[in-house]
């Protein structure tokens, strides 16, 4: 049962999410009693990144017609080289894109937002997320050929070193029917569903000129920033930081929720966070309830101050 | 310009999300059922376009008879009819073999999708009818035009955007952004009276291959009880977080 895996890049660089469904991968190579291939296109790292946990071959495309992104090209691309019949992508949004046009092209069965290690491999079983957070599913796939994309942060990334080698295909995929025109890319930003740390605020901060000490709060931990769905409606904020059953879903280690309440569709998205840490003046606010830690107090005060003693600690 | 909008029937934002107690299946009872929020923001755009370029536009759902008050609610938004194809969806892979083969027929020059449904968080649908009709297929979509036969879509991308050219007819999958929260279409009572009026065919399903099932379901399990840390002593919470939780 050979194992194949899509290794993400961008601008020719691995994401952490590409580390992330490698080491999946290798679990369930080891599982299957196989190796693991992984697939990049046009990557500029090295290869020696993804051996590091537990790639033995690495096919490189090369592709001068896959500068730009399109699902549909990409996705002939992988078709092209992934003859294993289990293949794992990262629930990024451009691996969420291939992902299913693939899963037409070769036939196989695809199962999206998947939290762990599968239950059995034939049939394959696994357990996926579903309604939005607030449930999972264990899905078995029929037939002999599967997709899967592994929800960010679920699985988490797994150093496991083999000793690996690479391949160069050189492809011409045709890719027309899409034209990337413009590509705008915040550099330095933290990308929300790779990071470990969220400090995230709602309605609570009053206007989007109080956001400042959310974000110094955010630089100290490391941190990405979010926010609630009003918050991202009124223009507070851009609507990319918006999480919940309607925006992101996020997993992050740590999730800082500074004035949001707590509604079940904004918990609907963060609720797997490892640790919920929640900060609201209203001790009745609904988002206690679901929290592992709660500070009842104005965020005005508290913010600044747990700021300069996060500062502190870390030195 | 024939645009054809996909929507799902999903259970309103506000359920408790239970499942029988075999755990076998999702629990339906005591749900409302609503258009699924993303779909909102494809259909919406739709009927934009409809507006400002005279498209028509169909909405499509696969779906039990049950579903016809949500198809009826996208009518009343301003679709200008609706087929329902007479299946209840047991994976993404049945529902885009319907979708598809209705599209197959119909002409349509774009798809609109929301990027994911928010009861079984597939996100598959608008990618697999885009590969079984052969099309282009933009994912989440935050920005749409449509130019004879060209569109431009802007996409969100991992901390950016990215503006696309796509040549028509071809399948996008939307979210909030392709439309703003504030110009979501709240039905007026016209809406709803000519609605009832407005064509629903019902059409039975062309093949109802199944490649996903889903063998068992469980809840979220509680988590411990809030440890409360009072705002004067915010070293113990600091603490916390590094020694106990040790996530700092
Ligand atoms: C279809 C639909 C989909 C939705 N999807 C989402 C979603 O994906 N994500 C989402 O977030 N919401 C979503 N919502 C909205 C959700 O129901 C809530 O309205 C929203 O989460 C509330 O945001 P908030 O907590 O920031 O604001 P509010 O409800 O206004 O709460 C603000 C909180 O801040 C506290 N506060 C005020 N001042 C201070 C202070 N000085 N210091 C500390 N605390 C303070 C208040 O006590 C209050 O608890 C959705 C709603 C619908 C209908």
């Amino acid at each position: 049962m050979a194992v194949f895996v899509y290794a993400e890049n961008i601008n020719g660089v691995y994401k952490k999410a590409a580390f992330e469904a490698v080491s999946y991968a290798k679990a369930v190579a080891d599982k299957a009693g196989d190796t693991v291939t992984a697939i990049s296109i046009n990557p500029t790292d090295s290869s020696d990144l993804l051996y590091k946990y537990g790639a033995s071959n690495v096919i490189n495309i090369k592709d001068e017609g896959l500068k730009n992104f399109s699902a549909k090209a990409f996705a002939q691309a992988v078709s092209e080289v992934a003859d294993g019949n289990i293949i794992v992508f990262p629930h990024t949004t451009d691996a969420s894109s291939i992902a299913p046009m693939l899963a037409v092209m070769k036939n196989y069965s695809l199962i999206t937002n998947v939290l762990e290690a599968p239950e059995s491999l034939s049939p394959f079983q696994v357990k996926r997320k579903a309604f939005s957070g607030k449930g999972f599913m264990h899905a078995k796939a029929e037939g002999n050929g599967v997709i899967i994309t592994v929800s960010q942060n679920a699985f988490g990334v797994k150093e496991n070193a083999v000793s690996g080698s690479e391949e160069i295909k050189n492809l011409s995929v045709a890719n027309e029917d899409t034209k990337v025109i413009s590509h705008e890319q915040s550099s330095g930003k933290l990308d929300l569903k790779e990071a470990e740390i969220v400090v995230s605020a709602g309605r609570g901060m009053k206007g989007p000129e109080n956001w400042g000490m959310i974000e110094e709060l955010a630089n100290v931990l490391g941190a990405a920033t979010a926010c609630s769905k009003p918050v991202s409606d009124i223009g507070w904020r851009p609507h990319t930081e918006h999480v919940g059953q309607t925006g992101k879903a996020i997993s992050p280690n740590l999730y800082i929720a500074v004035g949001i309440s707590g509604a079940i569709q904004h918990l609907a998205g963060v609720n797997s966070s490892k640790t919920i840490v929640v900060i609201n003046n209203d001790a009745e606010a609904p988002f206690f309830k679901s929290a592992d830690y709660g500070v009842v107090g104005d965020a005005f005060q508290i913010i600044p101050a747990l700021t300069e003693k996060i500062k502190a600690i870390k030195g | 310009m024939k645009i054809l909008v996909c929507i799902s029937s999903v259970p309103d934002t506000t359920s408790k999300i239970n499942f029988t107690a075999d755990k076998s299946a999702f629990d339906k009872n005591g749900i409302q059922w609503v258009i699924n929020p993303l779909d909102e923001f494809a259909l919406t755009k739709a009927v934009k376009l409809q507006e400002s370029q005279g498209a028509t536009v169909t909405v499509i759902n696969v779906g039990d008879a049950a579903t016809e008050p949500v198809i009826r609610k996208a009518l009343a938004i301003g679709a200008n009819d609706a087929v329902r194809v007479n299946l209840d969806p047991k994976d993404s892979y049945s529902t885009a073999k319907e979708i598809a083969a209705v599209a197959q027929n119909g002409g349509y020059d774009l798809i609109l999708c929301g990027k994911e449904s928010i009861d079984y968080n597939g996100g598959s649908v608008p990618g697999m009818v885009a590969q079984l009709l052969n099309q282009p297929f933009v994912n989440a979509s935050v920005g749409l035009d449509v130019n004879g036969s060209e569109a431009t879509a802007v996409r969100e991308i991992e901390g950016g955007k990215e503006t696309i050219s796509v040549k028509l007819p071809a399948v996008i999958a939307g979210q909030k952004g392709l439309v703003d929260e504030k110009d979501l279409i709240i039905p007026n009572m016209r809406g709803i009276m000519s609605a009832r009026t407005k064509p629903l065919q019902v059409v039975e399903p062309a093949s109802s291959e199944v490649k996903v099932q889903g063998v068992s379901y469980d809840s979220v399990p509680p988590r411990a009880a809030v440890k409360m840390v009072s705002p004067d002593n915010l070293d113990e919470l600091v603490r916390l977080l590094h020694e106990e939780a040790k996530v700092i």
